[in-house]
């Protein structure tokens, strides 16, 4: 390994007057090199991030350590100094470029505004020009006229990236650059980030996803409550980790190109404000003994430029990666058939059309996946089917029987027969109901039960979807977002119906949480014959649990076919292109 | 739920009596209506008896002087309180229950029905208030409750777009589109799941809406058009004894200083806790 370009040492951040959210964090980076840093939300990755280039969000305060990059310190530096070196020594590509861009800021003044602050006007428009086309964007006069909001996603966060390296930085921070676009979208910009690589640039790839990681980074440190628990070659990180966690953490992420049986981590990531002494994961660690919860471990050699802070790192098991249990059984009745459903979305410019000659059947306990990227349709046929939105053509039926348009023309048994669990586990439980009275209401409305029967059968439903009873009396505010989409699951599992529609219910999770949770859903439809039509964007995740899947484009089905047969053979050119896209977590960078 | 946790909600719900303001405007309320309830049975003399001398200023007797018809100023600024905050109260609260109905309707339907109920109150926002209630007053006399409706009809358009937008917002949200899933009907998904969670808005808007209640009865009674003579209501005292405020300061300020009281310590606490309540979902927020 060449000399490093960056060296972060004994780095860490506290809450002012308050617990640690970094503690002693090491680091170092060759040019050209790209270290993928990976955590689950919370884990302190983002204000690692941040700290690289010196800053911190309001009311954290960076205590001790060094950040240095091309041998230059940045920490204890005044805010004046910094900033001529931010950009130009080490430069911040943020999550969302939707709010980093300023939205009255024209495409080529964002950079002329970068150079001018830089007191790098020479030959401004070439420089503008050349700028751009590094990361393939248009550099015509109308482009660079062009306000953000003109612009699609991927151009927005090609932008961002060609703003990062304006000034020919070192080192490039990227913070979640592509979480929220499109898989096709995500690989392009991947593939714009892989070719920075070969400029020399040094590369800090901050993510939760290990799939995109694993094919970005060269190295992966992975991180847990504020500290490295694991770090080395990606290879090694993903095939044989050494920590209990990252092993976890491995074994619950999702994969189109080889299905697995998902494991899920038990538990709840600690928070820094109530982290105990010893190693933080010990509360949830398969491997735990007395010794863990005494002293914090220390990183310990594993390897090759492969390190783990486990003392018990050599009884760690390679994560269980077992072929998904195939359950694909013999056609049934079908609960619920849709046919020939349309739909349009009337706007003030005319009608769009979200959906066009969907049929597809669900048979009892079978679960079937529709697929798309956003703007698919996916959505609006499941708000279709539940009776938000009113189809323009078509017919739902339920055990044979045809369903009105909108839920409220429906009959009590129709209702209750199709529930529906949303996206956002951050606004699907109301915050000023307890989550008793939550689950219990349905059983009344739909069910007829009593105020007093309802409520004593919430702690069966909370036990199925393995919520502890003491819960009920929780409001949402008090839950993790993984306890409150089980409430949401809870809570349509309630009405005891035989569809359960799930709205993209784990996007917003954590994977570790996203693999209990899709293995919760799993253990209803073998134990309850619930029926399930899933909605994703995930590839991942569909070839995890589904049986059949059928793949929208622009509202119209493109594909379909048993789930395995469609990733692994896909024969439609959007399928194609969804399945080279998305990023595989087999398939990492060598 | 642990007693830990009840303290905690408990304490929660009355941390806002923490800053300065709040607990200066509770105090100032608690006066002001112990004042307006209570005061009248410790009134030293009746409020419409005439003991004394018109316009004579305080002394050892008559502790705030005498009005203009020698009636106990003190007397009557302890029984003058009632009229004001209860008219003030009522119009505030049926304002609140026809705009508030109508803005939950409109917000959460959208549609046509959101159309004709916005398009009609804008109709009813065209009227100048003062002009419309005196077209009232003149029209039904000195009937309080004609007027008290009245006033309540000022205040229903925009009460009504202020829900309105409040539940446009809170419509969207995944745990109301799932009441509309299930099939609950409009009035159960309203009062369920919508209504208790623009509480913020309204209990912002509720002070200050209130306090103008409260000055609006005292300009009708100012004007003589609501309660008359010889009942005492503070508004009333301001306008009966303006002729005398160089002989009898005391006639004018004392029933002025308890309206400007109330109104303040009133709007003090709305503030304090409509901020509150922004605080507790940003802190919600936070921990996402």
């Amino acid at each position: 390994m060449s000399a490093p370009v960056l060296t972060v040492t004994g780095l860490r951040v506290e809450v002012e007057d308050g617990p640690l959210v970094v503690d002693d964090l090491s680091l170092d980076l060759a040019a050209g090199e790209a270290l993928g840093l990976v955590g689950e939300s919370g884990s302190g990755k983002t204000t690692v991030a941040q700290a690289l280039l010196a800053y911190t969000r309001p009311g954290l305060r960076i205590t001790s350590g060094s950040v240095q990059v091309a041998g230059e310190e940045l920490l204890g530096r005044d805010e004046r100094e910094l900033r001529r070196r931010r950009g130009r020594l080490v430069s911040y590509v943020p999550q969302d470029p939707s709010t980093a861009l300023n939205p009255s800021i024209r495409v080529g003044n964002h950079v002329h505004e970068i150079l001018a602050a830089h007191d790098l006007d020479d030959d401004s428009d070439e420089r503008v020009t050349s700028v751009l086309e590094r990361v393939q964007l248009p550099t015509n006069r109308p482009f660079l006229r062009r306000f953000p909001h003109q612009l699609s996603g991927g151009q927005q966060q090609r932008l961002a990236i060609a703003l990062a390296l304006v000034c020919d930085p070192q080192v490039v921070v990227l913070d979640e650059p592509t979480t929220g676009l499109d898989v096709v979208t995500q690989a392009r910009i991947l593939e714009e980030i892989s070719r920075l690589r070969g400029s020399d640039v040094a590369l800090v790839y901050v993510s939760h996803d290990l799939a995109v990681v694993s094919s970005v980074a060269d190295r992966i440190a992975v991180m847990y409550a504020g500290r490295i628990v694991e770090e080395g070659p990606t290879r090694e990180i993903v095939t044989a980790p050494r920590h209990p966690y990252s092993a976890g953490l491995i074994a619950s992420v999702p994969d189109h190109v080889e299905p697995r049986q998902l494991v899920g981590i038990p538990g709840v990531a600690v928070g820094f404000a109530d982290r105990l002494p010893g190693c933080a994961f010990a509360s949830r660690c398969p491997l735990r003994i007395p010794a863990c919860e005494e002293a914090v471990p220390e990183l310990a050699q594993v390897g090759d430029h492969h390190f783990a802070r486990c003392i018990r790192w050599e009884s760690t098991l390679l994560p269980r990666i077992e072929p998904r249990h195939d359950e694909l059984r013999a056609a049934q009745k079908a609960v619920l058939s849709v046919e020939e459903l349309e739909a349009v979305h009337r706007t003030r410019q005319g009608t769009v059309i979200a959906a066009e000659r969907i049929s597809f059947a669900v048979e009892e306990g079978a679960c079937v996946a529709l697929v798309g990227e956003s703007g698919s349709g996916k959505t609006t046929i499941a708000r279709c089917i539940v009776g938000l939105h009113a189809p323009s053509g078509g017919s739902i039926a339920i055990d044979g029987r045809p369903l009105a348009p909108r839920a409220a023309q429906r009959s009590r048994e129709q209702r209750r027969a199709i529930q529906i669990v949303f996206q956002n586990p951050y606004d699907s439980l109301n915050p000023r109901r307890s989550v008793e009275d939550a689950v219990s209401w349905p059983a009344r409305s739909l069910l007829g039960m009593s105020a007093r029967d309802a409520r004593a059968a919430v702690a069966v439903m909370l036990e199925r979807v393995r919520l502890p009873a003491r819960i009920a009396r929780r409001y949402p505010a008090e839950l993790s977002g993984g306890e409150r989409q089980r409430v949401a699951i809870a809570r349509a599992l309630a009405a005891k119906p035989k569809v359960l529609v799930c709205d993209e219910v784990t996007s917003a999770l954590d994977v570790s949480i996203q693999a209990a949770v899709l293995d919760l859903l799993a253990e209803l439809r073998r134990e309850l014959q619930l029926s399930l039509l899933f909605i994703s964007h995930d590839l991942g995740v569909v070839a995890s649990v589904a049986d059949r899947v059928l793949v929208l484009e622009l509202g119209l089905i493109c594909e379909e076919g048993a789930v395995r047969s469609v990733l692994s053979s896909p024969q439609s050119p959007y399928t194609v292109r969804l399945v080279t896209a998305a990023p595989s977590i087999a398939a990492p960078r060598a | 739920m642990s007693a830990t946790s009840i303290a905690d909600v408990i304490g929660r719900r009355l941390s806002f009596t923490r800053s300065w303001s709040v607990r200066i405007g509770l105090i100032v309320l608690a006066f002001v209506l112990g004042v307006a309830f209570i005061g009248p049975y410790f009134a030293p003399y009746s409020p419409s008896a005439i003991p004394g001398i018109p316009f004579s200023p305080p002394s050892h007797t008559y502790w705030l002087g005498n009005d203009y018809l020698g009636e106990d100023v003190f007397s009557r600024v302890l029984s003058g309180g009632r009229t004001v905050i209860l008219y003030g109260a009522l119009a505030t609260l049926i304002a609140y229950a026809v705009g508030g109905s109508i803005g939950l309707l409109a917000g959460f339907t959208r549609g046509r029905l959101d159309d004709v109920l916005m398009r009609a109150m804008d109709v009813l926002l065209a009227f100048p208030p003062i002009l419309f209630l005196l077209v009232i007053a003149t029209g039904a006399g000195s009937n309080i409750f004609a007027l008290v409706l009245a006033i309540a009809i000022i205040h229903v358009p925009s009460i009504a777009r202020i829900l309105r937008a409040a539940t446009l917002e809170v419509s969207v949200r995944g745990y109301v589109e799932a009441a509309a899933a299930r099939g609950d009907r409009t009035h159960v998904i309203l009062r369920r799941e919508i209504l208790p969670n623009i509480w913020g808005p309204i209990v912002a808007d509720g002070g200050p809406r209130f306090t103008v209640s409260i000055l609006l009865v005292a300009a009708v009674n100012f004007l003589g058009l609501g309660v008359s003579p010889p009942t005492a209501d503070w508004a009333l005292m301001i306008s009966e004894n303006r002729a005398g405020i160089t002989i009898n300061i005391w006639a004018v300020v004392a029933p002025a200083l308890m309206i400007a009281a109330l109104t303040v310590s009133i709007n003090l606490i709305a503030d304090a806790i409509a901020s509150g309540l922004g605080k507790s979902v940003e802190t919600e927020a936070l921990r996402r």
